[in-house]
Order: structure tokens, then C-alpha cells, then sequence
């Protein structure tokens, strides 16, 4: 049994036990109409995340994402209702701007070694700030392509509705896994992860690689406000508050490593649905109060942080740690 | 082996490379013939490692020739040299722990299928590489999860493989065993044998004459000898790289206190402290009012012993004894509390805080052993601090000055002070002259004589033989991380420490 894949294995016991649970006393949790709303209502979180993963694996965090995506929804339905543009233009100016201020981040954060905390949360406030200066009222999209990508659905025998946002969702997932594993972009973000100093010694690019892992974060971002957009067919400045940190904790439960190094794209994909099915879950019960969804995903994340806390204590895992002297004379 | 008639393979020629004023090597030769492995000896401050990073581009040098197979070569960074065929592995295994073996072997060139990274090929190529070496491992597994025997040897494939023909290791030996100790020799002889020469870093003089073929000694940046190993007698090897002749009579011994007699109590008696990697089973008796010096070269377990004392490592066994009471030395807030007070190698990382005054610096432990709920008050603080800057003659216009400004010599002495205010009846001094201008360093002795004198245990901690010879009662010969003797008052003289180090 290979340790890399120890988190995993577990995130995907938790979710199955989870789901067997729902499937067992709502029996529509077999259905495809249950699947396919538990991917297109988290499309958007589920293709941030998927960047997140890469911030985290690379040993960083991007705290930007939910103000990126709160700010590409306001900034299309401005200039799509508002100013008449074509949308198809303005996906390519956003997607353009998101990538450019992932690439400025990356940027301080590699070359001015400001920590990634601080660099990505004044991309937050910046992203967030221009949001409201744009607009604060929630402004309607009603673009023609707007209403056929509404239409683009495969509808299963159950009803089950495959939305153009499940099917972005999906296409990012498996593009993400092929970045991750059978890219050398994906592997040096795993080395630089698991010792950035050590990646740079081996001839890793270790520079171009955290800038790009923070273009990627921003650039998914935004394709996520893009697919939220769509959705949703509106722009509202007040959306995804704090969404950032349902992402990391998506990421975190799906058994990446908040230390860097360790993680797996797949594992992101069923992080993203575990509160959904949760969600889903309280919704059919409907006797409980929909904020517990917020306690049992609280009490996951510190399950999991506690089994990670667990597993880099074991020696055998991390047995780096053995060389490294304690030196705590001066606290004695 | 190999002999002169070999073209060199690595020809370095009068390098010299000068940090703020003071040489870290002048003039150095240096020469490396393929298929060999040659040791490169010296104690702290010798220029190894000071050679290895300007031959592998991470200083630059200010004069001097480096040629590779007789071509004037100019390394500018660690990844030049790797590209001209010089690699180098270093103690602290510089690979990726969290990725398997096959992916730090292809780290930044990993093999691709059909433009997609290919882990089977990647494996499949991990796997033949290594059996060339004999190791036969699952490749797929994390690196973290192998001993650091074989992560080291991952990393010195790497290195071959990355088509080296030159291979530096500092110090690969230091946290193996002697079983782990043996493969990394085999693969070592098995690179001799590929025509690679080998530049090899180490303390281990055991190791340096089972494996090295030939030995340069540095002392104080300057070559003072390269011999074949087989031609070189141990003690001369020590005496070159101490820069003492045994003839010489140095040592002049001042502390006659000579406290052999039964009037000085035994404070700390330790019996069979040990811990695996760190030191071997040692025993040690330290008396009121004497000082016991530790003496060895760079790495023989004088540091490792001091931090066991103190319970910076926990022995794995062994028991402990203060004052014939039994106790547990677990960690050093224990061990402050038994009366033990620890001024460490590196004062800048382990002891001060650079940023805190004088005052702040010197109160420091004694708060600690006080509890801090129990606050010093700011008077008394302060009366603490004046007191120790007269009593050590620290040169500073105040209290206040942060320790960051004082000179090193003023600053080891706030080191002492903190130790000497919370009263200690034993104090571990670890290389308390290193780095220190000549005045300051006479004075420093003097502190320590005198504070033997007031009744305290002192355990010291020196690579000057001469300094050992000068105070200590006693002193603990130390080699390769085992205690090998002990000399007591005329027998100790800096011939018959060397003669200790040199012994068989």
C-alpha cells in the first residue's frame, strides 16, 4: 500500500459510506436526476477547486477564487447586457484579465516572496473591490447564447438533466487529471510541492512552474464565473462570498495534503460533491436545518486535517524529519 | 586505482575565493583522476565546502584555474556543473520525499510517450538503471518511505545518470549505520569501477581509509597535504589537519586544580547514554568544581554528547544520576530544572535572539525556570543584566543595545550571562571560543576557570586542543561518535589527545 495514496483511499471510503447512507434511505439517490444536479449545482466550486488543487499540491493556497468568480459574472453581464457586446468577445477579454492577474500573483508570490496567503488575499479584496465598483445591483443576462446553452441539456429516461455546466465541470475534471499526471507541468508541481528547494537543485523550473499553477487557479476561476454565468444567467457582485474557503476545504477533503506534494485531481472531483450530497440529503429530509451541511463538513475537514497531522507523524513517511536536529535551546 | 600517469580528470589550480576580508581558500590545488575516490579532510573552516560550491558554480571564485579532462571550465550554478558532468549529493538529501523512487530519478526529464509523461516507461527505466547498481527496489513506491541509505544512493544515481563523470559527497555517511554504511560503499566502488571520480567529504577517518584512494587535507583554506591513502599514517593525518606537529609541545597547562581528591562531590553521573545515529554508549562523570573537556575532530559526537546531557536528543538508554539522585534527563526544561544550562555551537541560530536586548537575552532562562507566571521585575532585570556586563565585561553602551549589534565575542558572553543568572551548577559549553577575536577568547577562559573555581561543573566543548589542554581536569577523547577515552591531569597534553584520535 503506497502512503502517496493513503488520503485518498480514505476520502473515497467517506464518500461511499456517505452516499451508501443517502442511497439507503432516499432511493432516488440512485438516480441519475439526483447525479446530475449534484454536478451542475457545483460545477462552478468543482472547476475552481480543481485549480485550488494545483495551488495546494505546488505547496501554496489561493484565497482569490471565489472574488475572481464573483467578479467575471458581474463583469459579463455588463458588458453583455449593458454594453451590448458580443459574448463570445467578452468570454476571451475575462478569461484573458483572469489569466493575467493569476500571472501577477505568481509573480510576487515567486519573485517578491511574499507569501501566497497574503499575495492571493489582496487578489481577493482587489477582485472583490472591482466587483462592487462595477455594479452592485444583480444584472440579468438575456443574450440569445445565454438562452441556447440553457437548452444545450441530455436529458436521461429519469429526467436526469446533463447540463452544459455538468459537462464543463467533467471536462475540466479530466483535463485537470491529464495536467496532474502526464504533463512534466503536473509532476514539477508535485516536486516543487514536496521540496521546492530540492525541485530547484534537480533542474526543476520552479519559477515558471508557481507562476503558472497561480495563472491556472485564476484562469479556472474564471472559466467557473463564466460557467456560473451561464447558469445562473445573471451577474451579481454579492455571490460566492467566502467560496474560496469551501473550495479549499473541498480540495483538503479530497485528500490533498495542505503540506504540498500529496494530492490527486480525482480526489478534488469527490471533495466538491461530498457536501453536495449532503446538501441533497437535508433537502429530501427535510426536517433539518439546511446549515448542518456546515457542521458536517466542519467535523470532515477536521477529521481529515487530524488524519494528515497523523500521517506526516509517522516517521516512515516522512523520515526527512529524521535528520533535522531539534535546536530549541533558546526557548528552554 | 588509479596513478599519475592518468590524465586528471578535475585539475583545480590556485583557487582562492575571499568572503569579506578573510580568505575561505588561498592557492588550493586540487586534482581528481577518474576512477577514483578522493577525500577531501579538514576541521571546521578548512575550505571543503567552500571548494565543493565554487567547483560546482554555486560561488564564484576570485582567481585560480578549474579544468575538466584538461578544458578550462567556468561553472556558474549547480545546474552548469551538472551539465559539464559534476554532480553532487549532499548530507541533506536534496530530492523529493513525498514522490516516488522512479520520479526523483527523472525529476525535470521525465520520459514521454506520445507527448504524455509516461510513468511505465518512467518505471521501467528506473528499475534497469538501478540493477546496474545492484539495488533492486520497488521503484513505485514514495522515496520517504526507504531508509536514507537508499535515498541517498537514489540521489547519487541520479547524479551518475545525469551523465556525470565527476561525483561530489559531503558527508553521505553522517545518519547511516555501519550496515547502511556498506551499500552505499558498494555502489561507491561500482561508480570507481564506471571510470567516474569521486570527491568524497567526510569525518569518518574509519571510512576515509576503507574507501578513499587518495586524501587532500585543508586547514584554514589552504592545502597542507595530499597523500595515497595507503601511505598515510593516521596520526600524520591528524596532525596535518589540527596543524600540530606531535613533537611540539604546545600545551601548557595552567588549571592544576586537579580534582581527583574526594573533596569535590560528584554532581552528574551518566551511565550507558546513547542513541542510534548520534553517539554509541558512553559513560560520564562530571565533579563540582571541574571541568571536563571533550575533545575529537569535526563530527566525532562532541556536540551529540553535549545534547544528550542536556536532553536536546532523549538517550535511548542509559541511566542518569545528580548529586547520586536518579533522574530523568527527557528534555532540556527538565534538565534546567536539575541545574544544567547549555550555551550552544551556534549562537546566532540555536542561542540568541538577535533582535531582543541584552536585558531581554540574559533573563531569558531564568524566566523560563522561574515559570512565567512568576515575572522578574523590571528592576531586578535590570539589575541582573548590569551586573553580568560588568561581571563578563561586555562591551555595549547599555542594557538596551539589541544583541544583534555586539560584536561575537560580546555576544557569546551574553550567552554565558543568560546561563550564569539562573545560577546553573553545571554548564555545557559548546565551541564557546569559535568565531571570537583573540582578547575576548583569553577572557572567555578566564570565566570558565573561574566559575570552575566558584564550584560549578563544566563540561566544554573544543576543537582547539590547545584551549582543552589549557583548563580541562579531564578530558573525553571522542572519534566517530564513541567515547575512547579519558585523560586526567598530566596525562593531558595535545600529543596524547591526538595519540588517542590516531589509536586503532
Amino acid at each position: 500500500m503506497k502512503s502517496r495514496f493513503f488520503p485518498l483511499l480514505v476520502t473515497f471510503l467517506v464518500f461511499s459510506a456517505i452516499y451508501a447512507y443517502c442511497y439507503y434511505h432516499f432511493s432516488s439517490f440512485g438516480s441519475m436526476r439526483v447525479v446530475c444536479n449534484l454536478l451542475r449545482d457545483n460545477a462552478h466550486l468543482g472547476i475552481a477547486a480543481i485549480g485550488m488543487t494545483f495551488v495546494i499540491i505546488s505547496g501554496g493556497i489561493d484565497l482569490s477564487v471565489g472574488s475572481v468568480i464573483a467578479f467575471t459574472g458581474v463583469f459579463c453581464a455588463l458588458m453583455i447586457t449593458r454594453e451590448g457586446m458580443d459574448p463570445y468577445l467578452v468570454f476571451a477579454i475575462v478569461l484573458g484579465m483572469g489569466t493575467i492577474f493569476g500571472a501577477v500573483m505568481g509573480v510576487f508570490i515567486y519573485y517578491f516572496k511574499i507569501p501566497a496567503f497574503i499575495a492571493t488575499l489582496s487578489g481577493m479584496f482587489l477582485a472583490r473591490g472591482m466587483a462592487y465598483v462595477l455594479t452592485t445591483e444583480s444584472i440579468r443576462i438575456t443574450h440569445p447564447l445565454y438562452i441556447r446553452v440553457s437548452k444545450l441539456v441530455y436529458i436521461f429516461p429519469d429526467k436526469g438533466r446533463f447540463t452544459f455546466a455538468a459537462g464543463a465541470f467533467l471536462a475540466v475534471l479530466v483535463i485537470g487529471i491529464y495536467l496532474a499526471h502526464f504533463t512534466r507541468f503536473g509532476r514539477n508541481v508535485y516536486a516543487i510541492g514536496g521540496n521546492d528547494t530540492a525541485a530547484l537543485m534537480m533542474g526543476v523550473p520552479v519559477g515558471r512552474t508557481t507562476i503558472m499553477v497561480y495563472t491556472l487557479s485564476s484562469f479556472l476561476a474564471t472559466f467557473a464565473g463564466i460557467v456560473l454565468s451561464l447558469s445562473k444567467r445573471s451577474g451579481d457582485s454579492t455571490i460566492t462570498v467566502g467560496a474560496e474557503m469551501d473550495i479549499i476545504a473541498a480540495v483538503v477533503i479530497g485528500g490533498t495534503l495542505l503540506t504540498g506534494g500529496v494530492g490527486y485531481v480525482i480526489g478534488t472531483f469527490i471533495g466538491v460533491l461530498l457536501p453536495g450530497v449532503i446538501r441533497t440529503y437535508l433537502t429530501l429530509e427535510g426536517s433539518l436545518s439546511p446549515w448542518w451541511i456546515k457542521i458536517v463538513v466542519g467535523g470532515l475537514l477536521f477529521g481529515f486535517i487530524a488524519m494528515q497531522k497523523l500521517l506526516s507523524a509517522r516517521p516512515k513517511l516522512f523520515s526527512f524529519k529524521r535528520q533535522v536536529r531539534p535546536t530549541t535551546v533558546s526557548t528552554a | 586505482m588509479s596513478t599519475n600517469e592518468q590524465p586528471a580528470l578535475l585539475e583545480v589550480r590556485g583557487l582562492t575565493k575571499t568572503f569579506t576580508a578573510t580568505p575561505a581558500l588561498s592557492e588550493v590545488d586540487f586534482t581528481l583522476y577518474p576512477g577514483e575516490v578522493h577525500a577531501v579532510l579538514g576541521e571546521n573552516g578548512a575550505g571543503k565546502s567552500t571548494l565543493i560550491k565554487v567547483i560546482t558554480g554555486v560561488y564564484k571564485r576570485d582567481a585560480g584555474t578549474i579544468r575538466l579532462n584538461g578544458k578550462l571550465i567556468e561553472p556558474r550554478s549547480p545546474g552548469h556543473a551538472q551539465e559539464l558532468g559534476i554532480s553532487a549529493v549532499y548530507q541533506e538529501i536534496n530530492l523529493i520525499p513525498t514522490l516516488s523512487v522512479a520520479e526523483n530519478l527523472y525529476v525535470g526529464r521525465q520520459p514521454r510517450f506520445l507527448g504524455m509523461v509516461s510513468m511505465q516507461l518512467m518505471n521501467k527505466k528506473a528499475r534497469k538503471l538501478l540493477k546496474t547498481f545492484n539495488i533492486d527496489i520497488d521503484v513505485t513506491r514514495d522515496l520517504s518511505s526507504y531508509s536514507i541509505a537508499i535515498q541517498q544512493i537514489v540521489a547519487i544515481v541520479r547524479g551518475v545518470d545525469l551523465s556525470a563523470k565527476i561525483l561530489i559527497l559531503d558527508e553521505p555517511t553522517s545518519s547511516l549505520d555501519r550496515h547502511e554504511v556498506e551499500t552505499l560503499f558498494s555502489v561507491i566502488r561500482s561508480l570507481e569501477e564506471h571510470g567516474i571520480g569521486i570527491l568524497l567529504i567526510t569525518h569518518f577517518l574509519d571510512q576515509v581509509y576503507e574507501i578513499s584512494d587518495r586524501i587532500t587535507v585543508l586547514r584554514n583554506g589552504r592545502k597542507v597535504g595530499e597523500h595515497l591513502t595507503k601511505e598515510l599514517p593516521r596520526a600524520k593525518l591528524i596532525s596535518e589537519m589540527l596543524g600540530r606537529e606531535f613533537t611540539e609541545t604546545l600545551g601548557k597547562r595552567s588549571n592544576q586544580i586537579t580534582n581527583g581528591d574526594s573533596k569535590h562531590d560528584t554532581f552528574l553521573d551518566i551511565k550507558g547514554f546513547a542513541k542510534r545515529g548520534m553517539i554509541e554508549p558512553f559513560d560520564l562523570e562530571i565533579k563540582k568544581g571541574e571541568i571536563v573537556g571533550l575533545a575529537g575532530l569535526l563530527g566525532s559526537g562532541r556536540t551529540e554528547m553535549g545534547h544528550l546531557v542536556f536532553g536536546i536528543n532523549r538517550s535511548e538508554k542509559g541511566e542518569a544520576f545528580v548529586e547520586s539522585k536518579k533522574v530523568k534527563i527527557s528534555s532540556p526544561r527538565k534538565a534546567i530544572r536539575y541545574g544544567f544550562g547549555l550555551c550552544p555551537e551556534d549562537r546566532k541560530v540555536e542561542g540568541l535572539i538577535a533582535d531582543l536586548t541584552i536585558r531581554e537575552n540574559i533573563i531569558l532562562a531564568l524566566q523560563a525556570k522561574l515559570g512565567w507566571y512568576r515575572h522578574i521585575p523590571y528592576k531586578r532585570q535590570e539589575q541582573y543584566a548590569d551586573e553580568m556586563i560588568e561581571a563578563l565585561h561586555i562591551v555595549t553602551t547599555d542594557a538596551e543595545k539589541p544583541v544583534r549589534e555586539l560584536s561575537g565575542g560580546n555576544q557569546q558572553k551574553v550567552i554565558l550571562a543568560r546561563w550564569l543568572v539562573s545560577n546553573p551548577e553545571l554548564l555545557i559549553l559548546d565551541e564557546p571560543t569559535r568565531g571570537i577575536d583573540i582578547g575576548a577568547h583569553a577572557e572567555i577562559i578566564n570565566i570558565i576557570k573561574r566559575l570552575a573555581k566558584e564550584g560549578k561543573a563544566l563540561m566544554v566543548i573544543s576543537s582547539e586542543l590547545a584551549e582543552v589542554v589549557d583548563y580541562s581536569d579531564r578530558v573525553v577523547v571522542l572519534r566517530d561518535r564513541k567515547k575512547l577515552t579519558e585523560l586526567t591531569g598530566d596525562e593531558i597534553s595535545e600529543d596524547a589527545i591526538m595519540q588517542a584520535i590516531a589509536e586503532k
